[in-house]
């Protein structure tokens, strides 16, 4: 029971990481650092050093069905850890060296009672609306341009 | 075979300097920025991201202006940066299923769910070379719609959905996931092999046999069951973390051709499909692909092979740009040995050739 109930809880943890972590990903370091200057950031070292790579992005034959190599992606990636233990790590793609970090810093404050609250109000809620704002804008553009069909009836009139 | 040479150091020098000086061109124009190419020749920019088979424009948008505009010349120059970083793993397979669509339209039904959307297209432009873009052009703020709640299901799973249309083929968690980067071409090659060839094959190859597959050579009759372009989230399972990582997302374009049947005895007849997917908005290099890959299906759908493009040694092993200019232009490199053996054997010939003709005239004098 105990045991079920911490899994739940990691489960929750690393939910919510994630959904920090895709926030993050979407936006650009300048902003991050920004809205990370509301809060007073706790002591941390680098784990690893924020470095360039690729990965290899996959596709799926027909959409849906067995993986395939499309090509490759620019990603950084950066790990910290926190005085307190709190062990974060940042991936984005580009070679944004300095985001990545930001990133892993964002998401070792995410698992730490003392800052988890400071962290997504002060930067993941308005980094997400601001992304959700451009997403709708987007779809809204797209959307304009969705074509009406209408068939021409024959015999009328 | 051609040899190395020395000397000419300088003259290399100075070419290169004189290249430098070309490449920036009258310097009282304004130089152009990566920001300016990446943002208004984007379409290039997403052409070289394909084919150098790196997603990453502001690199591309670098090797466009280093390589003055030449997007072959371009997408070598993003092969070889490929080559300096370590790769850190390879990422979920991406679900075009949930593409934030910026364009999604389909040939075989007007009304799909999540319906016909344009996007940013020339389809339907007149063609018309527009004066107003020759000197500074300040567009319209694009329309905005009200943007449906509802998801846009790929156009082959409704058709699937009935066993109209084959399926994809399943996934098999044993079997490695080919990587011509890694190993050597190998025939026959197996579909995912053929596709990450496709993927990174230069665009006119693939227009060409494509075009050629319509006209006749080889089968391919095919509706575009659907083509859409978006932004799509790619997830990276990290080991230091331990789980599936939010990456952002990278635009990909999508083409899902419907082509004519298969059956058998034991087997329904139902359609078949050709598939397509680069990154950024690749239309036609996405069409073609698809055309191409349902073409190279030839030997596994039991059609008889009789067409360069259903010739998957011939299209996969002349597809890549890169490869190909490196042995068409090597021909420029100096080859002053060989020629001069090929020279000394043509001497020879002709020698040979003066000698057997001046022996009979000789013979016939003396008569």
């Amino acid at each position: 029971m105990a045991g079920d109930e911490r899994l739940a809880n990691e489960d929750g943890g690393q939910a919510r990481r994630k959904a920090a972590m895709a926030v993050l990903a979407h936006s650009e370091a300048v902003d991050i650092a920004g809205h990370l200057k509301a809060i007073a950031l706790p002591a941390h070292e680098d784990l690893r050093e924020p470095e360039n790579g690729l990965v290899m992005v996959r596709g799926r034959i027909g959409g849906d069905g067995a993986p395939f190599n499309l090509g490759e992606a620019t990603v950084s990636r950066a790990a910290v850890r926190l005085s307190t233990g709190e062990v974060g790590f940042g991936y984005t793609l580009g070679r944004d060296r300095h985001k990545a970090k930001l990133i892993a810093l964002c998401d070792a404050m995410v698992q730490s009672d003392e800052f988890v609250a400071a962290v997504e109000a002060e930067v993941i809620a308005p980094l997400r609306e601001a992304m959700i704002e451009k997403r709708s804008r987007k779809a809204a553009e797209a959307a304009a341009t969705r074509v009406d069909f209408y068939t021409m009836v024959r015999g009328e009139g | 075979m051609y040899v190395a040479v020395k000397g000419g150091e300088r003259a290399i020098e100075n070419a290169h300097r004189l290249l430098a000086h070309e490449r920036r061109g009258d310097r009282d124009v304004p130089e152009l920025s990566l920001a300016q190419i990446a943002e208004q020749l984007s379409l290039g920019v997403d052409r070289v991201m394909t084919e150098g088979s790196l997603f990453d424009r502001e690199l591309a948008a670098l090797a466009i202006k280093q390589a003055r505009g030449d997007l072959i010349e371009a997408i070598f120059l993003v092969r070889a940066f490929r080559a300096t970083l370590p790769r850190f793993g390879a990422t979920e397979p991406v679900d075009t299923g949930t593409m934030q669509v910026r364009r999604r339209i389909s040939s075989t039904f007007k009304d799909i769910p999540g319906g016909q959307i344009l996007g940013p297209t020339f389809d339907y432009t007149h063609r018309l070379l527009d004066p107003q873009l020759a000197d500074g052009f300040s567009p319209d703020e694009p329309a905005t719609g009200e943007a449906p709640a509802m998801a846009t299901p790929r156009v082959t799973d409704i058709l699937g959905r009935d066993g109209l249309i084959e399926p994809s083929p399943a996934a098999d968690a044993d079997a490695p996931v080919a990587d011509l980067t890694r190993e050597p071409l190998n025939f026959p090659a197996d579909r995912d092999l053929r596709l990450q060839n496709l993927a990174r094959a230069d665009e006119g190859f693939l227009l060409a046999l494509g075009y050629s597959s319509q006209r006749g050579y080889g089968r391919n009759h095919p509706f575009a069951g659907e083509i859409r372009f978006g932004e799509v989230e790619v997830e990276f399972i990290a080991e230091d973390a331990g789980f599936a990582i939010p990456l952002g997302s990278i635009a990909l374009t999508e083409c899902q051709m419907v082509n004519q049947f298969k059956g058998s005895a034991t087997e329904a007849p139902c359609f078949t499909r050709g598939y397509g997917l680069a990154f950024g908005q690749s239309e036609r290099k996405t069409m073609s692909m698809a055309l191409v890959d349902r073409s190279l299906r030839a030997r596994e759908l039991g059609e008889e092979v009789v067409a360069p493009g259903q010739d998957e040694e011939f299209v996969m092993s002349h597809s890549d740009n890169v490869q190909a200019t490196g042995f068409v232009e090597h021909l420029k490199l100096p080859h002053y040995v060989d020629f001069q053996s090929e020279l000394g054997l043509l001497r020879k010939l002709r020698q040979e050739f003066a000698d057997a003709n001046e022996a009979p005239q000789m013979q016939e004098a003396a008569e």
